[in-house]
Formats: structure tokens, sequence, C-alpha cells
């Protein structure tokens, strides 16, 4: 070798935050004294000694390329001494002392294709999985429904003009990495086809005792078929969960014809008003469509409109939902009520209305 | 170099306002033959509306069990560029702040050795390297840990904590989210990189009730910002509000507070803290004029998780309320604590919020020696099957006396 072997490095853990701060926010760290909008995807934080820091919020694929941090980075120093940061929801965020730069900033990103917005009562990014650019399990692509929903519904991450802010997320499996069982609407890919076991590639590839223990319905038991071990699935309990395929690839669950997406609705994770609750089945199923899903961007942009239209102000969809009733959502949202939607697992009796509360 | 495929489908994704992933894939097909691959399998998958990877196989980098996803296509002939395509988990700094410099250095590193696509971020916050082939993994992290970054978390092991941004930019921040999450994160690097437990565990920081991070959805432990004095308000900025934001006390304020434990009068507004739920949403409307209290700490949650394998669950109260001073000896304790007897009992791939579902939440406190209290439940059970665990014979008493 021609270099010296350079010593291995390990365990360091992350940089430490400090060397990625802005001055002013050093200086004011922990003394913020309010915060305010000043127009759609732009908010100043004021800190008690009268410091201003500004922010701009701008939308992001997720998946980006290093030419595109590259070019975040140009921006970075161009407007901001070089400091950003990225959000929980995958936008990118400008850090900006200096208010005149705000418009030239949010010019640049627009001309390189990513909106501003995203902040207040707004839509903000869709969180979203893998899908069928990298993941095993997924039942749907992510990406993909993620473009074509956000194309449509950019008005409203460009604007502040909802009842509330909302907060869409996608999973493309029950998997669900992501807090998608907790989003005002959800996006959740589902299988409806039970596993296909591969004979011939259990024993090489699975643990069979795993296999068994990882089905949460019992649906799988060991079998010998022509004298080979391996496993037959019970059909009629299984909920396609993926979970026996993530432990033994001999089991795979996607299909073309089967898969497709389930829209849940009414999630939150903030507690304020209403406490954290779950997202709620609003549409069993809808067919994989690629390119753009239009079957699901007609659906979440419809229950997105009738929410804005419907909730008083500062009302979450799940919220609103609570007050008005789900027959009442069903009827005004013309979605046909459905076995499907009538919990059938562990505890469903808890889901049933056990009271006459009810609207007419 | 190969070809950029034809890709029609993929193609109709590039039109519309919103930023398109596709335009970034080809992007970097420019100038890295894996992502030529990767548009021609991604197009394939939406012409057959099915996915193309299989994952597994033992990757990683030389001495850590996790933060590398074993990544491989089910048709290396055709696209032999994605062939391997492993993940891997970069642990991102605390509240994802960056410097240009800090940025360039990982793509400048990523450029050299992967596919030159990420994700910023994954879902459970790490810098996502998407597209590694094996042979390059080594080399990628020892390049990455020169420049200060290490990897993260995956399978049974303490995954990447994470954070909202605190006290950095926020005014609501109840404690120290950023310091708390680097701090753990450190003292357990072997923890997080060298999978010894049942199944994943979360870490996430929230500096207040609105749980920016989503952590009461997604942590197996979870701390979120509260207070327990009184709101802090400023009487003259209420009127303010009113006045000149226009804000209308009864129904945007007064009406919204699930406490019910404010009156307002058109000149004072009046809070009964003993009441107040620490909710947020006055806080949220009134963001000039009321604050969080000066008492300030954290709640501490535990046993949030998705579906797999038993149903989703969100985290419950372990702590109503928590003193997170540095260096959080207390609640390291009670960590061990908790990982001592989910590690000793759990089964393979049960998570903390199962554990306990399973077990009892009752005989789990016995074992990591806390208390039961109220804030810990939404309402005593319903059902009478208690299980006592003993009983007395004629003349126990008598006996226990002694």
């Amino acid at each position: 070798m021609a270099e010296a072997q350079q010593e291995r490095i390990t365990d360091i853990g992350p940089p430490h935050y400090e060397k990625f701060l802005p001055p002013v926010i050093k200086e004011n760290y922990g003394k913020w004294d309010y915060h305010e909008y000043v127009k759609p995807g732009v908010y100043v934080h004021v800190a008690e000694g009268g410091d201003k820091i500004y922010t701009v919020r701008a939308a992001s694929p997720r998946l980006v390329s290093i030419h595109k941090i590259r070019k975040y980075a140009d921006l970075a120093d161009k407007y901001c001494d070089g400091y950003l940061r990225f959000t929980s929801r995958n936008n990118v965020e400008f850090l900006l002392t200096d208010e005149s730069k705000i418009d030239p900033l949010i010019k640049d990103l627009e001309e390189l294709g990513h909106p501003v917005g995203g902040v207040g009562n707004a839509i903000s990014n869709i969180v979203h999985t893998q899908g069928w650019v990298h993941c095993h399990s997924a039942a749907t692509d992510a990406s993909g429904i993620v473009k074509a929903v956000m194309d449509e519904l950019n008005e409203y991450f460009t604007s502040m003009k909802l009842p509330a802010k909302i907060r869409i997320a996608l999973a493309c499996c029950l998997n669900m990495c992501g807090a998608v069982h907790c989003s005002d609407i959800a996006i959740l890919g589902i299988h409806r086809r039970p596993p296909k076991v591969i004979d011939e590639n259990v024993p090489k590839q699975c643990e069979i005792p795993n296999v068994v223990a990882a089905c949460p319905t019992a649906a799988i038991r060991p079998a010998e078929k022509d004298g080979k071990k391996s496993v037959e699935v019970i059909e009629e309990n299984c909920m396609f969960c993926a979970n026996c395929y993530t432990v033994c690839p001999a089991m795979p669950l996607n299909d073309p014809l089967n898969d497709g997406v389930s829209i849940w609705i009414g999630g939150k994770v903030s507690n304020a008003r209403h406490e954290p609750m779950f997202s709620k089945l609003a549409i069993p199923f809808i067919p994989n469509n690629p390119p753009r899903w239009p079957e699901v961007v007609e659906a979440v942009k419809g229950i997105v409109e009738l929410w804005a239209k419907h909730a008083r102000k500062y009302e979450r969809i799940g919220e609103w939902i609570e007050r008005i009733g789900w027959p009442k959502f069903f009827k005004l949202s013309g979605i046909e009520f459905e076995k499907e939607h009538i919990d059938d697992f562990k505890y469903a009796g808890l889901t049933f209305k056990r009271s006459t509360h009810i609207t007419f | 170099m190969a070809e950029v495929p034809n890709t029609p489908l993929l193609d109709e994704l590039e039109k519309g306002k919103w930023p398109s992933f596709v335009t970034e894939i080809k992007d970097a097909a420019k100038s890295n033959d894996m992502c030529k691959d990767l548009l021609g399998i991604l197009e394939k998958s939406y012409n057959e509306k099915i996915g193309h990877w299989k994952h597994g196989g033992i990757v990683g980098v030389l001495g850590y069990g996790g933060g590398v996803i074993g990544r491989y296509c089910d048709v290396p002939e055709e696209f032999p560029g994605v062939s391997h395509f492993h993940t891997m988990r970069i642990n991102m700094p605390a509240a994802w702040f960056y410097t240009s410099d800090a940025l360039r250095k990982i793509c400048d590193i990523w450029e050299k050795h992967g596919s030159g696509l990420t994700n910023m971020h994954g879902s459970t916050g790490d810098i996502i390297l998407l597209g590694c082939r094996t042979d390059d993994l080594e080399p990628t992290f020892q390049d990455l840990a020169r420049e200060g970054f290490d990897i993260g978390g995956s399978g049974s092991d303490l995954r990447t904590p994470s954070c909202c941004n605190g006290m950095a930019r926020c005014e609501w921040a109840c404690f120290d989210t950023m310091r708390a999450c680097y701090d753990l994160t450190m003292h357990w690097q072997d923890e997080l990189h060298r999978p010894a437990f049942p199944y994943k565990y979360k870490f996430k920081f929230a500096g207040c009730p609105n749980d920016c991070v989503a952590s009461i959805a997604r942590a197996d432990m979870s701390f979120i910002g509260t207070w327990r004095d009184e709101i802090q308000v400023d009487q003259d900025k209420v009127k303010e509000a009113v006045d000149k934001d226009g804000v209308d006390m009864i129904n945007d304020v007064v009406l919204r507070c699930p406490g019910q434990c404010m009156q307002w009068d058109g000149n004072k507004l009046e809070i009964d803290d003993s009441s107040c739920r620490h909710c947020m949403h006055c806080i949220n409307v009134l963001h000039k004029a009321l604050k969080p209290g000066k008492d300030r700490g954290c709640t501490v949650l535990i046993g949030a998780k998705a579906p797999i394998i038993e149903g989703a669950q969100l985290s419950s109260v372990l702590i109503p309320f928590m003193k997170m001073e540095p260096p959080y000896e207390e609640l390291k304790d009670l960590i061990e604590r908790i990982w001592d007897i989910w590690c000793d009992e759990g089964k393979a791939r049960e998570r903390i919020g199962e554990f306990i579902q399973r077990v009892g939440l009752g005989n789990f406190l016995e074992a990591i020696e806390m208390e039961p209290t109220p804030e810990m439940i939404a309402h005593p059970r319903e059902n009478p099957y208690v299980f006592y665990e003993e009983y007395y014979e004629e003349g126990d008493e008598e006996e226990e006396e002694e």
C-alpha cells in the first residue's frame, strides 16, 4: 500500500451540535421570547434581548442527490453564512439574520424548483418511507404517491389558509416506518394476499420456529412437505402484516393484483387541545395505479378540502370528526361505509358505539 | 458507462410543482452508474406494480452490528449496478443543524464511494446514504469518521435518538432537548452500534407538548417537555392580541381549553392553573402573551410503536414530571433498570410497549422499582378479574403481626 494505514476510528458518536449552530442561536440559546409568521414559509424568532432569526422553509423530495445538497449548501453560503437545517418532515430550512435577504433566497429556491411554505396552518411535507425505490416489503411506492399528492396540494403548502395544521404521512407497508398511525391523513400500503410459501427456499433461508413465532395471529405452523421441512399458512387467519416475510424471505406477499393503498384519517401526535390519537380507517382499498395514483390523489384532496370547508378554526381533522361524528363524516364525504371499517381484531368492541348519542 | 434507460412512466413524475425524486435520481445518474440501474429497476416496478428488493445478509462495518441495512435486487443480471444497494444510516447532528461545509464533506465522501443518493433524512432521523456496495461500506465509514460522523442504529439495538430544535430556536422548550439527546446518544454508543436487545429501542426528545418530533407515537421512550407551575401571562399582550391581532378569546382560546380552566371578561384572562392540562393550545394561539411556567422539566412516557407485531401503541406516562438536568444520572439509572428486565424477560422482536402489555404495567413497575401513580392511567380498571397475588388462611393475620 502506498499510503501508511491510518488508524481506524470507531464509536465517536454524532458531531456535537454546537459546531453547527449559527452565532445568533448560540448567543440566544434558551433565551427566545416569541415567534411569529412573516409570510407563508417564513417565520421569525425574537430573543429576549431583541435579536432575530428568520427561517425560510422549503420543500424537499426527501430523496435528494448530492448535487442538490451542494446547491442547498451554496444557498446557505450565499444567504445564511453557511447555516441551515432540516426538519423532522424532511423540509430544508435556511436560517437568516438579514431580513433583506429573505426574498432573494425565496426567488432562488423557487428557481431551483423548491416551493417555500409548510409553516403555520398549512400542509407540511409528507413524511414517507422507501417504497419501490428501496424496500423489500413495500406494497406500493412511496415517493411517487407523495410527489403526485403534493403536486395537487401545493397551494396548501405555500399558503396558510387552512383551519389548522395538517400532517400527511405515507408508509408502504404495515411496518410503518414513520408516524403514519397518528397522522391527520395516512396513506398506507397494504397487501391483501397471504404469503406464497416457496417450500424449497424455506429450509435454506428461514428459521422455522422464528417464522411461526413472528405471526401475530398464529396463522403459520410447521409442516412437512415431500419429506422436507417447511411451513403452511392458515389463510383465513392471515391479515397480511408481512412480518413473516421480514424474518423469512421465502414467504413473499408482494402481488401486483392485490397490493394497493388504504387511507386513514384523524390522527394527531400533538397534545394541543385534544389528546394524541390514532388515525382511523377511511378508505379500505385503492389499487396501485402508477405513475400518478389518480384515485389516491383525488381521495386525499377530497378529504383535505372537505375538512377545510367544515372545520372550526384550530380543529384538526380528528377533532372535527369527533365533534360531528363518523356517520356525518361518511355522509359528507360520500365515502361508502363497508365491513372493513369495523374493527375485528383485539379489543375491537372498544371501537363500537356504546351510547344513543346519534345525530340525524 | 451504462446507458440512462428510457423511463416513460417515471418521467410523468417530473411534471408538477413539487420537487421530484425522479429528477434527483436522474441528476445523480449523470455521474453514477448505480443510479442508472436504479432508474431501470424502478421503471420496471412501475410497469409491474411490484417491488424488486430483497433484504438480509450480514453486511456492515468492522466491529458494528447495526447501522447498515443489507439490500439486494432480485434481478441482478438485468440491473448489475444495484445488485448490492445497501443503506447506511449515519447519526445526524442533534435537531438536524448543519454547516454547508459539513454537508459538502458528506457529499464528497458519498460521491467517491456510493450512489450519490441520500434521504435527508430517514424516518428515525439518520442521514440515509442510499445504495452502497458491500466493499465500499468500511471505507465510507472510515472517511466519514475522519470528518466526525458516525453510524446510527439498526436492528435490535438503541436506535439513533432524535430531538426537536428545543432551546436553539423555540421559546417553548421546557428542557434542553439537544443536550439530552446528545448526552444519551454518547453515553450508549455501545448499545447503538452492537445489537443486544430483544428489539429496537427509540428515544425521542420533544421540548413541549406540541411534540414536533412525534415522540408519543414513535418512541419507546418519549421525553416531552412540560412545566408544573403557572402559565406566565402578560395581560397587556393578551389585550394586544385581541385588539391588534383579532384573536377571538372566547371561541379561539377559552372554549378550546380541554381543562376548561380559563375565563375572559373582556379585560383580563384568568387561568386556574390547578386544572391546566398543559396542552399548549392557549400558548400556541397567544404566543406573545403566554409562556409555559418557570418550573420546567419533562414528562417521561414509555411504549410507543407502529403496528408490527401486536398492534400500534401510543406512549403512556411513566413519570409525570422529571427535572432534566445533566448528567441525567437518575434517568440513566432508570433506563438501565428497564433494559435489564426487558433484556432478561422480553421475547425476540418484542418492543417494550408490548412487553409491558404482556406482563402488566403493575408488574413492570414492581420490577423497575417504581411506585404506581394515578397519572399513569386514563382511568382505573373496569374489569373485575384481578390477579391478587396472595391470600390468607385462618390465623395468618396473627403471624403477620409478629
